[in-house]
């Protein structure tokens, strides 16, 4: 019994799935792709009408509302060096189709958690699933991702949000779970249904936790940028792929610290959200 | 449930299915107005129960009557109208919510009834007033110590003027000064509202200083339900007997729950030398003088008698007068007789508000009801059961 002499088609298997869903599925996808298209670039316009010390301002306000002076400080510093090494287009293309994927991930991941929080069949379903999606290497399900949508944003965001998306769920499951038994029970023993307590019970007490998932999203679709620029998604992606291929560090590099900047500005707003969701509660 | 009726015990049934029946046939009623305590060690069935009661565990046989209503033939939304508007709950470590504030947490039963926002303010402040939290109102819970938590969730159940209250270990999680001042507060506040309530705790004392009646559960099953006087004379097996050992009778038994029949005593207009031979007959020194409608006059021990005699009276007027004659009320703890009885000659007169004798306390009785002695039983059956028996959870009277 030497089971390598036995071959059973898996990838036989696949290709017949992708064929079939890309002759059948077509309006799906295409919905789809232009959907996630007028999103994003609805949201890079925005972003790039304006002059790019309107945005920056604009970032330094709401870092300011977030945290305080000194994260706004940090935020007009380094955006302005952003801009000032001539990534600010790459940069605010990036930007929107980040945003955009986190936050479709966000809208299916966090349904996601709450039903497998409510049932325990279903979570145990879903955690293999999530599973196989943070684990299986991103290039795998790019192909059939640029089969199904064509080369350029689309795909890319196809694919930052399957690689992002988990921890939403994941986190926002936990969260519920972890909410103290009795005070669910006593939301219930005076009557209320299943989702008010949801609503002004489960979720406000689970936010810090659904919080720590959404920033977890963010930095996992940033970290897809240069997945994404492989495929035509542009942005910094674009501008880090470009580098790396022609052995141009500085280019490289400014497209990396960029993305980083992005990253830091994201991380730290996420997380004063996610501080002030628990301070609320444990006041 | 097939093995259960057949009779298997419960640790078979739990080997054999892998299941744990929590409560195992218990059936009781609950009188209005009443407060019933339901009493076990953990693991003994009692929060199930209660959960069973309004059907946050429905039981998997048997029925759920409240207010005549079963709660089996409720629609779920028949269930929860009746969650909030007639049973109102309790919890062990409160339950409150940690994101809103007092107010918000005490209107929440009123919120789930979709009561308008005034009328919810008003109610919930009110029952913040009558649980002693007023002016913490726009605090959160994090801010308020256990005692004021529990408050809190005591508010939240009296705010939607539930008839039923159903509190699990609502005191158990308080350190023990402050679970006696809730104890104190509830009584307290049970005496205004007259709220039908089910107690749960694993502390004897705390059932028998709160209770009207009390179950006692084992492993599942019931295993005597009574007043604390019949569970402290009558314990129905040993299980309840070991348990109420360790109680503190002084401190729950009551004067109408330990006095006898006043055999010893005699009309006030017999004349001295009546009072002399009854003492005779009776082999004491002293006997309760009493006026033809048994209202208790004043007393009179055989010096006294003697000295009377010996001067010529033929009245019993110079006798002890009524003022320095040891009397309590039913109600009075036996802790509160102590010192009565051993300052006086004649047995304590347990005396109602008219002042009509109801039964005396002889200082031999008093002494072997607080040792739990099973000599002195049959008597106080007798009287306990014929004699008006008050709880020990009234407010208790001074000697």
């Amino acid at each position: 019994m030497d089971p390598t002499a036995y071959r059973i088609p898996v990838g036989d298997w696949i290709d017949l799935l992708v064929d079939w869903m890309t002759d059948n599925l077509e309006w799906l996808f295409d919905g789809i792709a232009a959907f996630l298209k007028t999103l994003i670039q609805g949201l890079e316009a925005g972003f790039l009408f304006p002059p790019s010390l309107v945005i920056i301002l604009i970032v330094t306000a709401i870092a300011f509302y977030a945290k305080g002076w000194k994260f706004a400080l940090f935020s007009a510093v380094t955006f302005t060096i952003m801009a000032m090494m001539g990534q600010w287009q790459a940069a605010m293309s990036t930007l929107s189709l980040v945003l955009i994927a986190s936050a479709v991930a966000v809208i299916i991941g966090v349904p996601l958690g709450i039903i497998a929080a409510r049932n325990d069949r279903f979570s145990s379903l879903l955690r293999p699933a999530l599973d196989l999606m943070q684990t299986l290497p991103s290039l795998v399900y790019l192909i059939p991702a640029i089969v199904f949508f064509g080369i350029g944003q689309v795909p890319g965001a196809v694919a930052t949000v399957i690689f992002a998306l988990p921890p939403a769920a994941r986190l926002t499951e936990l969260g519920l779970r972890q909410v103290d038994a009795e005070v669910v029970e006593a939301g219930e023993a005076f009557g209320a249904a299943p989702f008010k307590i949801l609503a002004r019970v489960q979720i406000p007490l689970a936010l810090p936790t659904i919080m720590a998932g959404i920033n977890q999203v963010i930095m996992l679709a940033l970290s897809m940028v240069v997945i994404a620029g492989m495929v035509g998604a542009g942005g910094l992606g674009a501008v880090i792929f470009r580098g790396v291929t022609r052995l141009d560090i500085g280019l490289g590099f400014e497209g990396g610290l960029s993305v980083v900047i992005i990253a830091i500005f994201l991380d730290r707003l996420t997380a004063a959200f996610g501080d002030r969701a628990s301070k609320r509660i444990s006041k | 449930m097939e093995l259960l009726k057949s009779g298997m015990p419960r640790d078979e049934v739990v080997t054999a299915t892998n299941t744990v029946p929590a409560v195992i046939d218990a059936s009781f009623s609950i009188e209005q107005g009443e407060m019933f305590v339901v009493m076990g060690l953990s693991g003994s069935g009692k929060s199930t129960l209660v959960r069973c009661l309004n059907l946050m565990h429905p039981p998997t046989s048997g029925l759920v009557r409240v207010g005549g209503r079963d709660l089996a033939s409720l629609s779920p939304t028949e269930l929860r109208t009746l969650r909030a508007e007639k049973v109102s709950m309790v919890f062990q470590h409160f339950g409150l919510f940690p994101h809103r504030t007092i107010i918000e947490n005490a209107a929440w039963g009123l919120e789930i009834r979709k009561v308008p926002k005034e009328e919810r303010r008003e109610k919930a402040i009110e029952a913040l007033g009558l649980v002693g939290l007023s002016g913490w109102e726009d605090s959160y819970p994090g801010e308020l110590s256990g005692g004021m938590q529990q408050r809190v969730g005591l508010a939240r159940a009296l705010a939607t003027d539930a008839d039923v209250l159903l509190m699990d270990e609502a005191f158990s999680a308080l350190d023990p000064l402050i679970r006696g001042e809730m104890q104190e507060q509830l009584v307290s506040l049970q005496q205004d509202l007259q709220k039908t309530i089910v107690f749960i705790t694993h502390d004897l004392n705390e059932a028998m200083f709160l209770g009207d009646r009390i179950a006692i559960m084992k492993a599942g099953q019931v295993v005597q339900i009574g007043t604390t006087e019949e569970i402290l004379q009558e314990p129905a097996d040993d299980y309840v007997r070991s348990f109420v050992q360790g109680v503190d009778r002084s401190r729950v038994l009551t004067a109408g729950a330990v006095m006898e029949e006043p055999v010893g005593t005699i009309l006030h207009r017999e004349g001295p030398s009546a009072a002399l031979r009854e003492m005779r007959l009776r082999q004491t020194g002293g006997v309760l003088v009493v006026d033809k409608r048994k209202r208790l006059v004043g007393a009179a021990t055989d010096e006294d008698v003697a000295r009377i005699i010996r001067s010529g009276e033929r009245s019993l007027e110079k006798i002890i007068p009524l003022e320095d004659v040891a009397k309590v009320s039913p109600d009075t703890l036996l802790a509160d007789c102590l010192i009565p009885s051993a300052e006086s000659r004649v047995p304590i007169a347990v005396v109602d508000d008219d002042g009509r004798l109801l039964g005396v306390i002889p200082r031999v009785t008093l002494l072997s009801a607080l040792g739990g002695n099973d000599a002195n039983n049959e008597t106080e059956q007798e009287t306990g059961k014929n004699l008006a028996s008050a709880n020990a959870s009234e407010e208790t009277e001074g000697m």
